[in-house]
């Protein structure tokens, strides 16, 4: 089988119509990447994977929703989660655009601040960070001033 | 929202510095101005600080203005479990300006956000402190005639001591400061600060101990380091001595070199330095009250 055809027939499996396919998500971070564009909570018909070999992540997730497309500061959220993220924005049944995410310059009420002592851990309220710096990620609190490094994000 | 807080010292810009210092020497001169009269004031304590509430509250009494509030978070609501922001929203209607010290990084910052009055931070944890920054610029301004040209040594606990952070951002705005780092190895600036330094062009230089280079300083700024820094309590046992200033260190230092602390002191200066005119740190807190008069002034657009 030409790897052209194998290729074509691997879309067909779950090939959708219209919507977006995100790619390289790595798997760890599926249900994260779900749960911040809220997936979970919508009609659009939606199939994902997980565990697929990948050159770059080493194993990635795919999501595929139909009928759905992301406005950019939408789909950007990921960034802080799955920074190497591919999108394809189909329309009948082939890829119209490709797009990447980009880590946004701020990021409102994704994530918690890992400092402990920070009023944000305790009252009810969204957590406010700006971008001080974007490989690797690090996220300055606009409350009590501390940087949360890429390794410190923990989603909320 | 045309409401001025004073949360972290970067809110101020050089010119609002000045205006401030301005306006401290003013009240310094008089300080019973009634620009506060007919007009209240919350003083929220939700931890104890008796040193700083008696500050902020004697400025207030000066301006003649009214107070509200309570001195520790037991005695208030907060027991209770109320939120900070309902706490604020319902003083912020009460009041025309709150004042309020919070163990919480960020409090501060998040109250000025709820509150529709000015917030003037008087301590949110570990993170700011800008009323003494203010008023340490203030005792720089007053015994060295200028906030230009200073060589400053800072000494003690350079790691979590939020007042020579912020201290050194406020004199960054300034000409040419000198800045000379005296801490153990444990307590030493953050690399951020340093950073921060570095891309502006200033100089700074790193020491262990200050004794063979003390003559060379304008300012001496003194902080307590605390034996629960330390990771190791031996290694605390080496350094104790080392950072504690002594009155016969002081034999060959400049003529207008002043030594601040922001108090209380343990034993980080010896009290034989105390009765050396170059101990600042007693006027140092006096003028707080003025500095706090004159922040209490700008904020709320009185003169
Ligand atoms: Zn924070």
């Amino acid at each position: 089988m030409s790897d052209e055809l194998k290729k074509k027939l691997k879309l067909k499996v779950s090939a959708i119509q219209n919507g977006t396919v995100i790619d390289h998500i790595p798997s760890e971070n599926l249900f994260k990447v779900i749960t911040i564009l809220g997936l979970d909570k919508v009609n659009n018909q939606i199939t994902f994977g997980a565990n697929f070999e990948s050159q770059k992540l080493g194993n990635k997730a795919i999501i595929k929703i139909s009928d759905k497309f992301f406005e950019d500061d939408e789909i950007n959220k990921i960034a802080l989660i799955a920074p190497h993220a591919k999108l394809n924005i189909i329309r009948d049944y082939e890829v119209a655009e490709k797009r990447i995410v980009e880590v946004p310059e701020e990021v409102n009420g994704i994530m918690r601040c890992f400092n402990p002592k920070c009023i944000s851990n305790f009252e009810p309220m969204v957590t406010r960070f700006k971008v001080v710096s974007k490989a690797p990620i690090g996220l300055k609190c606009r409350y009590c001033e501390k940087i949360t490094h890429e390794d410190q994000i923990v989603i909320i | 929202m045309n409401k001025k807080s004073l949360i972290s010292i970067t809110d101020f810009s050089k010119a609002e510095y000045l205006r401030i210092m301005e306006l401290a020497a003013d009240f310094e001169k008089n300080p019973n101005q009634k620009l506060l009269e007919g007009k209240v004031v919350a003083s929220l304590f939700f931890e104890p600080s008796t040193r700083t509430r008696l500050s902020f509250e004697t400025a207030i009494n000066r301006m003649g203005g009214r107070i509200i509030g309570f001195s520790d978070a037991g005695s208030s609501s907060v027991s209770k479990g109320e939120t900070l922001h309902d706490t604020i929203r319902m003083v912020s209607n009460y009041a025309d300006l709150i004042v309020m010290r919070h163990p919480l990084e960020g409090s501060a910052r998040y109250a000025s956000e709820v509150s529709g009055v000015p917030v003037i931070n008087a301590g949110d944890g570990a993170n700011q402190h800008p009323t003494q920054t203010l008023l340490d610029m203030y005792s720089i301004l007053k015994t060295q005639g200028t906030l230009d040209n200073r060589n400053i040594f800072m000494v003690g606990d350079l790691k979590y001591g939020r007042t020579v952070h912020s201290l050194l951002m406020a004199m960054s705005e300034f000409e040419n400061p000198i800045f000379n780092f005296i801490a153990p190895e444990e307590l030493q600036m953050p690399h951020e600060y340093k950073m921060f330094l570095k891309e502006k062009g200033i100089r700074y230089f790193e020491h262990k101990e200050f004794t063979s280079i003390i003559s060379e300083a304008d300012i001496v700024y003194m902080t307590r380091v605390q034996k629960e820094r330390f990771a190791d309590p031996i290694e605390y046992e080496k350094v104790k001595n080392v950072y504690i200033l002594r009155n016969c260190m002081l034999n060959n230092t400049k003529d207008n070199m002043r030594i601040l602390h922001p108090l209380p002191r343990v034993n980080e200066i010896h009290t034989d330095v105390d009765s050396n005119r170059k101990a600042y740190y007693f006027e140092q807190a006096l003028n707080g009250v003025f500095t706090r008069e004159a922040i209490i002034a700008h904020t709320l657009n009185l003169k």
